[in-house]
């Protein structure tokens, strides 16, 4: 039989057990690891998004530094690919993608929301940004230059949105609380009182 | 090594057509003439890590592209920013 017409879950358990019969992973170590990627999510770029907006010191060593701007919050970041961020200005707006395959920053937005594995995000993300983008009904202010960041090696990336109009004295819960995935990406902007 | 700033070019190469590869330089941009930004760090090569090779570390670059230049549509201005290993550039004069 090849591989490929595999039965999934099949094949899952029978890799799972090869591995533990090997001595190679023990299934506590597979249960923690599943239990450390089933807790992350959204919320924690939220978090992050929101104390870079209202803490100038925090903003810069997260675009320095976001594996440790990350652990500086307390998001676990041991053995995971290193963060990088971007922000978006008024001159520059960032739209992320893995067009190779589904890169994706999980241990600050959890799972990948499925339109970002598909073949026609990956594909027209890179070609018509603009037009992607534009599905979800975001079109960026006049002078205001798109860069897509394709993320194609050791590097997870994440987006800084612009703090929305509107927002002035919110706390930080109240600014995360506004903070969706896709602002996170680019797909989107974040509003006041979305 | 590249300083941010240096004109690049991605190697005209296609290694897929030559044998079973694992590369993370994407067909769109082979042979496509960018910028460094930045060098992002050192990693072992993924070309061999995925076959289980002995992989040695490689400079890994974030390079700017024109993006109307590579896809001949967009508008003007807008750019792609891409990781790259130092293996897959070339210096432009």
């Amino acid at each position: 039989m090849n591989v490929l017409e595999t039965d999934g879950e099949k094949l899952l358990v029978a890799v799972r057990d090869l591995l533990a019969a090997k001595g190679l992973v023990s299934s506590a170590e597979i249960a923690e690891r599943i239990a450390i990627t089933d807790a992350a999510n959204p919320g924690r770029g939220a978090r992050m998004v929101a104390k870079a907006w209202t803490d100038p010191s925090y903003r810069a060593l997260m675009l320095s530094d976001g594996t440790r701007a990350a652990e500086a919050l307390g998001i676990p970041m041991r053995g995971v690919a290193p963060l990088g961020v971007l922000e978006n200005t008024d001159e520059v707006h960032n739209l992320v993608v893995c067009t190779l395959c589904s890169c994706y920053p999980r241990a600050v937005l959890g799972y990948p929301p499925f339109w970002f594995k598909s073949a026609a995000y990956r594909a027209r993300a890179v070609r018509d940004p603009r037009g992607t983008i534009a599905e979800w009904g975001t079109v960026l202010p006049e002078g205001t230059k798109i860069r897509v960041v394709d993320s194609t090696a050791d590097y997870r990336w994440m987006v800084i949105p612009r703090r929305p109009a509107g927002t002035d004295g919110w706390t930080e819960e109240q600014l995360a609380a506004i903070v969706r995935e896709g602002d996170m990406i680019g797909v989107t902007v974040p509003v006041a009182g979305s | 090594m590249f300083p941010p700033g240096a004109l690049v070019r991605v190697r005209n190469d296609w290694p897929e057509t030559r044998g079973p590869v694992h590369i993370r330089t994407p067909h769109y941009l082979r042979g496509m003439p960018g910028r460094v930004v930045r060098l992002l760090g050192a990693y072992p090569n993924p070309e061999d890590l995925a076959f289980a090779r002995p992989a040695a570390t490689r400079a890994l670059y974030h390079v700017a592209f024109d993006q109307p230049a590579v896809w001949q549509e967009g508008q003007g201005g807008d750019e792609l920013l891409v990781e790259l290993y130092e293996h897959w550039l070339e210096p432009v004069q």
